[in-house]
C-alpha cells in the first residue's frame, strides 16, 4: 500500500475542502441550526409553550419505554424539555455526518470529473483501490469529525438549556451516545457507498449529490418515527440499525469500487 | 530549413540545460534498439466510432516520436492506451515490457503524461500542486523543497508560487502542468500539445527542454501536436494518423522527400502581384498565399516547374525581385497526405477523439 501517495491525496482533498466556502459555510451553519439552535429552543419549551399539565405529560410518558420515562425528572414542567432534547431532537445527530459524507464524497469523486482534474489523478502511480481509499478517508473522516463535534455541542447546549430547570445533566443518555458514536459514523459510511456508486454515472458534483441525497431519507425516517412515537429508539434498535448501515456501506462500496476501475473511468473521460 | 535554437544557459535547471541544443540537429539521432512503447494490432472503439483500427506502433528508448493527425485521428486514444487509462479491444499494448493496465502503477511511476486536460488543481497553489505530484510519484524527500522552488523559478512561476492556480492564465497553467509532469523525472514522456497555450518564448524554452531530455537523458518522448514546425524541429520520427490508422511513418526528412514536392516563393513589384499570382496559380495545385509586400508562396511546385514559371513571369514583363525554391516541409507532407486521402476516400471523418471526449 502506497501510504505516502494516499496521505497526499487525503491532504490535498482536505486542503481543498478547508479552502472552499461552499463546503465550510454549510459545515458551520447546518450543525449550528440542527445541533445548537434547536436544542437551545427545546430547552426553552416551558417558556415558549407555557406550563404542561401533569395529565398531558402522563399520556406522553405512558408511550415511552419504562427505562426512558424513568430517566426523566418528576416535574411535568421540565419533562417536556427533557423529552425534546433526549428523544425528539437527538435523532438529528446522524444527519450531520451523513450530509457531510455525501457532500465531500460527491466533491471528491464526481467533482474531479467536473473540474477536469480526474485524468491527472488517474495518470499517477496510485492503484485503483488506493485512490478510492484515499477519497473515502478524505470524505468520511471529516464528516464523522464534524458529526462528533456537532453531537458534543448538542449535548453541551441541551444541558445548559435544561439544567436550570432539572438541576442535573440530561445528556448523554445511552441512546445519544450510540447515535453519536455508532449510528452517525455507520450511516455516514453508507452515504459514502451510495455516492461512490452514483459517481460512476454522474458527471458533476451536483448530479452526484442529488442522486446520493436519498441516503438522508433513512435518517429522516428515524427522526419522524421517533417524533410521532411510531418507533421509539432504544439502544438495541440503534445498534442494529448501525449494523444494517454498515452492511449496506460495505455492499455499496464494494460494488462502487468495482465499477470505478481506472479503465472504466478512462472510457468516460472528456 | 528553420534555425535550430541557440544556446540558453540556465543556472539550476531542474530539467537538462538547453545549451546542448546549440548548433545541433534535433533529428538524425540514432534510433533505439528495443521498443519501450509497443502497440501491436491495437483496435479501440467508443460505441459506433472506431478510434484505432489495427494500429501497430513501436517507439524505441530515447526516440522522440511525433503523433500528427486531425482532431479525432486517434492521438489521444493512443496516449491513454499507453498510460493504462484505456484497455484495447484487441491487440496488445506494452510499456517497457509491462502491460499498462495490469502493471499500471509500475508503468505510470516512470511515465510523465501531459494530457490535453489540465493535470493541476486550480484550488491549490502552484507549490502545493508540485508537492502533491512529488508525494504521489514518490519523489525523494531529500532536497525536494529546493527542487520544487527551482522548478517554479525555471518555469517562470517563482513569484506566483503560493497563489492559487485558479487565478493563473492558461499559459501559466500549461507551464505548471509541464513542471508537474517533469518533476518526478520520468523516463517516458507522453505529451499532448505541450506548447499549445504558451507564448512563443515559453514554447521555445519548452522545446529546448524536451530536446535536452531526449538528447542528454535519453528520455523516450511521444509528442502529439498540431504544430508541424515543432514536430519537424523535435522529432526523430513522425507518425501521421488518420481515422485510427497510420498513413505515414518515418523521419521528417524522408517523409518530405517521399511525399512533399516543395514550393516556391516569388517576390514582385506590388503593382504586379495580381498578375504574378495568376501565373503561379496556373502551375501550383494548391492555394497561393500572398503578403502585403509583394511576396507570393505556393506549395506543390516541383523543381521541374521552376523554369516554366521563370519563362512565364519574364514573358509577362513583370518586375520580379526574387524567385526562390522552398524545400519540402512536414507541412507539405501533411497537407499532401490529407489531400490524397480526401481524394481517395472523401473528407476525413473526424470525431473519434470527440467521441472519446463526449
Amino acid at each position: 500500500m502506497n501510504t505516502r501517495a494516499i496521505r497526499a491525496v487525503v491532504k490535498r482533498d482536505l486542503t481543498v475542502v478547508m479552502g472552499s466556502k461552499g463546503v465550510v459555510l454549510p459545515a458551520l451553519i447546518v450543525p449550528a441550526i440542527l445541533l445548537v439552535l434547536l436544542p437551545a429552543l427545546a430547552g426553552l419549551t416551558p417558556v415558549l409553550l407555557g406550563s404542561v399539565s401533569a395529565a398531558d405529560m402522563f399520556r406522553v410518558l405512558e408511550a415511552l419505554p419504562p427505562e426512558a420515562s424513568a430517566r426523566l425528572s418528576g416535574n411535568p414542567a421540565t419533562q417536556a424539555a427533557e423529552l425534546a432534547v433526549t428523544y425528539l431532537l437527538a435523532p438529528l445527530i446522524p444527519i450531520v455526518p451523513v450530509m457531510f459524507a455525501t457532500v465531500l464524497a460527491a466533491d471528491a469523486l464526481a467533482g474531479e470529473k467536473e473540474r477536469g482534474t480526474l485524468e491527472g489523478l488517474l495518470l499517477t502511480p496510485l492503484r485503483d483501490r488506493e485512490l478510492i481509499l484515499a477519497k473515502l478517508i478524505a470524505s468520511w473522516v471529516p464528516a464523522v469529525a464534524i458529526g462528533l463535534v456537532g453531537a458534543t455541542l448538542y449535548a453541551v447546549v441541551a444541558n445548559i438549556a435544561v439544567m436550570p430547570q432539572t438541576g442535573r445533566l440530561v445528556l448523554p443518555t445511552p441512546e445519544f451516545a450510540v447515535m453519536a458514536l455508532w449510528v452517525g459514523p455507520t450511516f455516514g459510511a453508507a452515504a459514502l457507498g451510495a455516492i461512490v456508486l452514483v459517481s460512476v454515472r454522474s458527471n458533476s458534483t451536483q448530479e452526484a449529490f442529488q442522486l446520493g441525497g436519498v441516503v438522508v431519507l433513512p435518517v429522516v425516517v428515524i427522526v419522524v418515527t421517533q417524533a410521532t412515537g411510531v418507533v421509539l429508539l432504544s439502544v438495541p434498535l440503534l445498534v442494529v440499525s448501525g449494523f444494517v448501515a454498515l452492511v449496506v456501506a460495505v455492499v455499496l462500496l464494494a460494488a462502487g469500487s468495482a465499477l470505478l476501475s481506472r479503465t472504466r473511468m478512462g472510457e468516460r473521460l472528456g | 530549413m528553420r534555425a535550430k535554437p541557440t544556446t540558453h544557459e540556465r543556472g539550476h535547471a531542474p530539467y537538462p540545460a538547453a545549451s546542448v541544443c546549440a548548433g545541433e540537429s534535433y533529428v538524425d539521432r540514432p534510433s533505439a534498439e528495443a521498443p519501450v512503447l509497443a502497440l501491436d494490432h491495437v483496435s479501440k472503439s467508443f460505441g459506433q466510432v472506431t478510434a484505432l483500427a489495427d494500429l501497430s506502433l513501436h517507439v524505441g528508448a530515447g526516440e522522440v516520436v511525433g503523433l500528427l493527425g486531425h482532431n479525432g485521428a486517434g492521438k489521444t486514444t493512443t496516449v491513454r492506451l499507453l498510460a493504462g487509462l484505456l484497455a484495447p479491444e484487441s491487440g496488445t499494448v506494452r510499456v517497457a515490457g509491462g502491460d499498462p493496465v495490469d502493471d499500471g502503477p509500475g508503468v505510470r511511476a516512470h511515465m510523465g503524461v501531459l494530457p490535453a486536460a489540465l493535470v493541476v488543481d486550480g484550488r491549490l497553489t502552484a507549490r502545493q500542486n508540485l508537492r502533491f505530484a512529488a508525494d504521489v510519484f514518490g519523489v525523494a524527500q531529500d532536497g525536494l523543497d529546493e527542487r520544487i522552488d527551482a522548478m517554479l523559478v525555471d518555469f517562470d512561476l517563482g513569484d506566483r508560487a503560493d497563489e492559487r492556480v485558479a487565478g493563473f492564465s492558461s499559459g501559466m497553467r500549461q507551464r505548471l502542468s509541464l513542471a508537474r509532469v517533469l518533476l518526478p523525472d520520468p523516463h517516458i514522456l507522453l505529451l499532448d500539445e505541450p506548447t499549445s497555450a504558451l507564448d512563443p518564448v515559453a514554447a521555445r524554452q519548452v522545446r529546448r527542454a524536451l530536446a535536452s531530455l531526449a538528447q542528454e537523458r535519453r528520455r523516450t518522448i511521444v509528442l502529439c501536436t498540431h504544430d508541424l514546425a515543432e514536430a519537424e524541429l523535435l522529432c526523430d520520427r513522425v507518425v501521421v494518423l488518420e481515422e485510427g490508422r497510420i498513413v505515414a511513418d518515418g523521419r521528417p526528412v524522408d517523409l518530405a522527400a517521399e511525399h512533399g514536392s516543395g514550393g516556391v516563393q516569388v517576390e514582385v513589384a506590388l503593382a504586379d502581384v495580381d498578375r504574378a499570382r495568376q501565373i503561379v496559380a496556373e502551375l501550383a495545385p494548391g492555394d497561393v498565399d500572398r503578403d502585403g509586400n509583394g511576396r507570393l508562396r505556393a506549395t506543390g511546385v516541383g523543381r521541374d516547374l521552376l523554369p516554366v514559371l521563370v519563362q512565364r513571369l519574364a514573358a509577362a514583363e513583370l518586375t520580379v525581385y526574387e524567385i526562390r525554391r522552398l524545400d519540402p516541409s512536414l507541412e507539405d507532407v501533411y497537407l499532401a497526405l490529407h489531400a490524397s486521402r480526401n481524394v481517395a476516400t472523401g473528407p476525413a471523418v473526424t470525431g473519434t477523439d470527440a467521441a472519446v471526449r463526449a
